[in-house]
Order: C-alpha cells, then sequence, then structure tokens
C-alpha cells in the first residue's frame, strides 16, 4: 500500500498544474482552438512549460537502468505512423473540440459535480470500455 | 500580461514535474488516457498506482475547489447530448490514438517521438476544426 503513496502524491501534484495552468477550465482550451476567433494561447504555455521541464529531466531519468519502485521502465515501443493513431487522434480531437476536456481535466473537475462534467466522464470511460471490448488486438479474448 | 503568461507555464510545469517523478518512481508515462485505460485491464494487472493516481486528482481537484475555486468555472455551454457524444470520442480516441494531451503532448514530445508528434498535430487540427464548425455553422450553441 505505501508504495503507492508517491503515485497519489503525483496525481496531486499533476491536478494542481492543471488548475494553476488553467486547463479545468474548457473555455481556455476551446479558446486555444479557436483559431479564427478570440485565440488564448494559454495551453501553448502549458505545452511549453511541461514540455521545457520534462524533455530535460526525462533523459535523466533513463540514465538509470531501472525507476525506484517499479521494477522496469515502460515507454512506448510503436514506431510506425498507423491509421489507429490518425483515426483515434481524429476522433479524440473532436471530442476535445466539442468539450473542452480531455481526460485528466474532466477527473480533475468532478469534485465540482457539474452534470456536463459528469456525462462526459461517464461517457468517456464508456467509450474505453467500448475500445477494450472491441479492439482486436488487446479486446476481450480467452 | 505577464501574469497570463506565467501561470500557464508555471502549471505546465508542475505537470513537467509529475510526469518526471511518475517515470522515475513507477517507470511509466504520464498519460493519463492510458493510466485509466489500464484500469479496464492489463497484461501486468498493475490496478493499484493507477487507481493511487486517480484518487490523487481527486483530492488535487478538492484542494482546487478550496483554494483555487475559480480554476474549476466552466463558462461552455453544450447540451447533454454533446458532451455525452465528446465524452465517448475522447474515451475510443484516445485508446485507439495511443494517447492524449498528457501522453503524447507532453511526454511524447519530450521524447522526440514521432508518432506523438504526428498525434498532436492531427488532433489539434481536429479540435481546431470542430471549434470552427461548432461556431460556424451551430453559431456556437450544440
Amino acid at each position: 500500500m505505501k508504495k503507492n503513496l508517491p503515485a497519489f502524491l503525483f496525481g496531486v501534484i499533476f491536478a494542481l498544474g492543471l488548475g494553476i495552468a488553467g486547463m479545468t477550465q474548457p473555455q481556455k482550451i476551446i479558446g486555444f482552438l479557436d483559431v479564427f476567433g478570440k485565440w488564448d494561447p494559454s495551453l501553448l504555455w502549458v505545452m511549453v512549460g511541461a514540455i521545457a521541464v520534462h524533455s530535460v529531466t526525462y533523459r535523466l531519468v533513463m540514465r538509470r537502468s531501472t525507476p525506484i519502485i517499479g521494477e522496469v521502465f515502460s515507454l512506448p515501443k510503436k514506431k510506425d505512423l498507423d491509421a489507429k493513431l490518425i483515426c483515434g487522434s481524429v476522433l479524440f480531437g473532436l471530442g476535445w473540440g466539442l468539450a473542452g476536456f480531455c481526460p485528466a481535466p474532466a477527473i480533475v473537475s468532478l469534485i465540482t459535480l457539474n452534470t456536463p462534467t459528469v456525462l462526459f466522464t461517464g461517457a468517456m470511460l464508456t467509450g474505453m470500455l467500448i475500445f477494450k471490448l472491441t479492439d482486436r488486438k488487446t479486446g476481450i479474448r480467452h | 500580461m505577464i501574469a497570463s503568461i506565467l501561470t500557464p507555464l508555471i502549471g505546465g510545469m508542475l505537470i513537467g514535474v509529475a510526469a518526471t517523478l511518475l517515470l522515475l518512481f513507477y517507470g511509466k508515462v504520464f498519460g493519463v488516457s492510458g493510466v485509466i485505460g489500464g484500469l479496464f485491464g492489463t497484461p501486468e494487472k498493475d490496478y493499484d498506482w493507477r487507481i493511487a493516481v486517480v484518487i490523487g486528482f481527486f483530492v488535487g481537484g478538492l484542494l482546487l475547489s478550496i483554494f483555487l475555486p475559480a480554476s474549476l468555472n466552466n463558462t461552455v455551454t453544450r447540451s447533454p447530448m454533446a458532451m455525452i457524444v465528446a465524452g465517448l470520442f475522447v474515451g475510443y480516441g484516445t485508446r485507439l490514438g495511443g494517447g492524449c494531451t498528457s501522453g503524447h503532448g507532453i511526454c511524447g514530445i519530450s521524447r522526440f517521438s514521432k508518432r506523438s508528434m504526428t498525434a498532436v498535430v492531427t488532433f489539434m487540427l481536429s479540435g481546431a476544426a470542430t471549434v470552427a464548425i461548432v461556431n460556424l455553422v451551430f453559431g456556437g450553441s450544440i
């Protein structure tokens, strides 16, 4: 149980980062994507800040042979640009542009119990479940 | 004007720190669609750290609601159906595409991953097109 305490803390830090960055306000996401209207550059600065930090510190971490608690580093192995990547990204962008929510801000915002947020999150989990059940590679099979 | 750059920048840096810490301690990429998606089943059956992260999100949201309540303001009005459709697309699309704004956008770009850069361009274009269509075709009301 104690070995999961850091993960809990990192979730808190991530959530606070989202809130401070304004990313839990869908109007700021939609404002960023509103390239033909009044553009809100906030998300750009969020990405700059996050990538500036992570691109450097990630390399330092990867000098280790193993993580501190976990047994191995689980980095994505796929390299090819396939139809799933493109189609999945198009669909994600559609939902993201429609609601101004992506997975993390939705979960963090659930505390408000706002109906749109709850509906979105429930539907998002359903969408993930549908993928799990239908994907030929990882779908349920025995 | 400085504040409007500084808060997203600092929030983003916090997110970058959280992503590095999750990698350092658990060897996992902080791609939230993957963290949550894995709760629907992974070969390793590694659910406990994922649940810890999600609880961290809830607690982070609670802290925001107390100390930074404006961060959870949602001024976007969408019909319940739109929120459900958006959620389904985000849930299914992020799993199909293998990531979201944190997974591909922050972690993937930090690794100079071509897959992630392609995903990011794709979902940003898709998101921008969606916002444009919602505004121009539906008058911002959907």
